[in-house]
């Protein structure tokens, strides 16, 4: 036998390490959990990490009330599955006590991170699991693992750490907090490979299924409680599936055919090949990778 | 077989380190459509007939506005061979604390120069700072190969003076590679060039892919630092207790004997556990949970050592620094040590030496350490804390030093002298002067 590890093994006991580190140092971690791709992958790294005790944190859904139900049940079904405490920061709660008011274009997106700094101040946690990975973007190159952040959320450029070997830094001050990122050295592929290998289940929407669509913006969006589609917009019946979970009214769904796990890691493998040199990008791949970043916003 | 390479990259700015990195991301299709579609755009903005790689890696303007393009950078690339995870480590201002940080956990590092000006007083610095870091190989990339013709006599003085600055710090030739390529052109980055048919060896992407990476030593003796204790207190597991942790040198079995330091006990490991199930086997790199026979006091901070081949364990820590702070660094100073899974006071009691990276010599008994400089220091500890040097293991071997302040992190810390040349009484290998008490003739060379 082998005990070399390959990619994906190094970069899950990289990920088990940082989770130990965190409950080691800090006195209040918690998961940012959505139901979504990225943090049920973190979630069940967290498991593995803290093996057969259960995960020592509890788990935060900021959630936008634009939800889809499919992410919601399964949210809730992962939950209770693994016996895990929830909380939720409705941003309705927010807009109702006039905390928050309700955007124009009534994205909610934006308005997620008045309701994360207040959870986070109020159950005084230290530490904030995110699934950022620096791939997803040119201004993420530079994030660290351990990213320390002001009594405001806010990340201050020169407070930020040298990481060194794999000693990670996580000292501060009372009413600052790290926002920790285990995915930070894995790429969307690693994602979509490590899925299949440890049979991790997602929501269904992240596989092709049919839905009634209309396009806004270069998207293919949904109705729902965000809205519906305007005049001139017209629903249509694609085959599609979503590469990200979010605000349902600005989270686009891209037109695939791939029904499972392995399609999917075809067409994440080849939509790479696509771009062997491509001087005209194809669109499909730009609306994904523009849905990726309005993530952005929340974390 | 796919597996995975930490790199880093240093040469400065104008070497095209950025240009390098981009046709390296471009070339290997790890550059996403919409990506591409602004770097094409933004050229063309330009009046460029080609796109300008260096975009697809320089930063947003929104960070060039809060000043923090002096960074190491992360980029990932892959081919059908390997996985890459690239440091991208800028060259101007805080050279070392950037080169240090990206060496650190780097398996080989690319040099860059440029073939007009060959190897250069920063090629020399960065060379020695990956030696220090322990960087295992070297590439040194002499690029704006066609501004010099092509020229395989230009290529060879190069080749041949950097291999002897490389031997001096303690590399073996095959640890070295050269490669003559221009980024702008793609010469030889991951196309072999028909511009010269004198360089027989490989492309730059082709060495990266076929170089050996360094496993972790297997016959190195086993060290395993607790993270973390987990007891899950249920009715199923109501007597587990396992010790979590990542294995940073050697290999465990079930049946070997083992020591917890400081403390000394002593017992025998029963089984490795993972969620995935009980290992026969674990090495180093791999985070597992260990159970033990007997029920002995162990907490975080703890390190399992095999038995009979264990650290030192002492409160005396001779050690080099290297200084990221921007807060000089004087005798006397009273700081944190973070090892391994332990964090302990410590006060500096004596700055030995600085080193002088240009010179490859040292200067005794200096005043103080400044933001990126190197030097040798002698820390007193107030706990034992097993110790082993850093030139055993980059795991147990490195130690950071925090304030006790503000929590910033001032130094990266390496058990003993690594670099040979650091020892007492070694002077200068360059054919320069010799180690001098005088300061000053050393800290700037001058323009």
């Amino acid at each position: 036998m082998t005990l070399a590890l390959d990619t994906l093994g190094r970069l899950e006991s990289e990920a088990i390490h940082i989770f130990r580190e965190v409950a080691g140092e800090f006195d209040r971690p918690v998961i940012l959990f959505s139901g979504g791709k990225d943090s049920t992958l973190l979630l069940h790294l967290a498991i593995k990490a803290f093996y057969p005790a259960p995960v020592p944190f509890p788990l935060l859904h900021v959630d936008t009330g634009h939800n889809f139900d499919e992410v919601i049940e399964f949210r809730d079904r992962v939950v209770a599955q693994h016996g895990l405490r929830l909380e939720v920061a409705k941003v309705q709660d927010w807009i109702d006590d006039g905390r928050l008011e309700e955007r124009p274009d009534g994205t909610r997106n934006p308005l997620q991170t008045v309701p994360l700094l207040d959870s986070i101040t109020q159950h005084k946690f230290d530490a904030v699991f995110g699934g950022g990975r620096r791939d997803e973007e040119r201004a993420r190159a530079k994030e660290r693992i351990f990213s320390l952040r002001t009594a405001f959320g806010q990340w201050d450029p020169k407070r930020q750490r040298p990481e060194l070997w794999n000693l990670y830094n996580g000292r501060h001050r009372a009413g600052e907090h790290v926002r920790v990122f285990p995915l930070s050295n894995w790429t969307e592929l690693d994602v979509w490979n490590y899925i299949e290998r440890e049979g991790i289940e997602l929501p269904d929407i992240y596989y092709s299924h049919e839905r009634e669509v209309f396009l806004r913006d270069g998207m293919w969006l949904a109705e729902g409680p965000w809205g519906k589609a305007r005049e001139g917009e017209t629903l249509q019946r694609k085959v599609v599936r979503y590469r990200t979970v979010g605000d349902g009214s600005c989270t686009g769904a891209v037109e695939s055919d791939a029904a499972d796990i392995h399609a999917v890691i075809a067409e994440v493998a080849a939509s790479r090949l696509t771009e062997r040199g491509a001087t005209r990008a194809d669109d499909r791949l730009s609306e994904a990778a523009m849905e990726d970043r309005k993530r952005e916003g929340y974390f | 077989m796919s597996d995975l390479l930490r790199l880093a990259t240093a040469g400065s700015v104008d070497d095209g380190k950025s240009t390098l990195v981009g046709r390296l991301l471009y070339d290997t299709k790890s550059v996403l459509a919409d990506t591409l579609d602004a770097v094409h755009r933004a050229s063309a903005d330009r009046g460029l007939a080609t796109p300008d790689l260096s975009l697809l890696v320089d930063g947003l303007r929104s960070e060039r506005e809060q000043g923090i393009t002096i960074d190491v950078a992360y980029r990932y690339f892959a081919t059908p061979k390997r996985s890459f995870v690239l440091a991208d480590t800028p060259g101007h201002v805080q050279y070392t604390r950037n080169t240090v940080t990206g060496a650190s956990t780097a398996q080989l590092a690319v040099l860059l120069v440029d073939a007009r000006k060959g190897v250069i007083e920063q090629t020399r610095r960065h060379a020695a700072v990956l030696a220090l870091l322990g960087v295992p190989r070297l590439v040194l990339a002499v690029n704006k190969i066609d501004l010099v013709d092509y020229d395989e006599v230009t290529f060879s003085r190069i080749a041949k003076e950097f291999t002897a600055h490389a031997t001096a710090l303690g590399y073996t030739e095959d640890a070295v590679v050269e490669i003559p390529v221009s980024a702008l052109a793609g010469d030889n980055v991951v196309e072999k060039s028909a511009n010269t048919p004198w360089y027989s060896g490989p492309t730059l992407l082709e060495h990266l892919e076929n170089v050996p990476v360094e496993p972790d030593p297997h016959d190195a003796p086993f060290r395993f630092p607790v993270q973390y204790v987990i007891r899950p207190r249920t009715a199923e597991h109501l007597d587990y207790r396992g010790y979590a942790g990542l294995v940073a040198a050697g290999t465990v079995k079930p049946g070997d004997e083992i020591v917890v330091l400081p403390s000394g006990r002593r017992s025998t490991v029963t089984k490795i556990d993972t969620a995935d199930g009980e290992l026969p086997e674990a090495a180093a790199g791999q985070s597992v949970t260990l159970l033990l026979a007997d029920d002995i006091d162990i907490s975080r901070g703890d390190l399992i050592s095999v038995a009979g081949n264990e650290p030192k364990v002492t409160d005396e820590l001779d050690a080099t620094l290297c200084w990221l702070a921007e807060k000089p660094l004087r005798a006397g100073a009273r700081v944190l040590v973070k090892h391994g899974t332990r964090t302990v006071q410590a006060m500096v009691t004596e700055l030995r030496d600085r080193f002088d990276e240009q010179t490859l010599s040292s200067v005794d008994s200096p005043a103080s350490l400044e933001l990126n400089e190197i030097g040798r220091v002698a820390l007193r500890l107030a706990e034992e804390v097993p110790l082993d040097d850093y030139s055993f293991s980059r795991r147990t071997g490195s130690f950071l030093v925090i304030d006790a302040s503000d929590g910033s992190t001032l130094a990266a810390g390496l058990v003993g002298a690594p670099l040979p040349l650091l020892e007492d009484g070694v002077e200068s290998c360059t054919g320069g002067s010799a180690a001098t008490p005088d300061d000053h003739a050393l800290v700037s060379p001058g323009p």
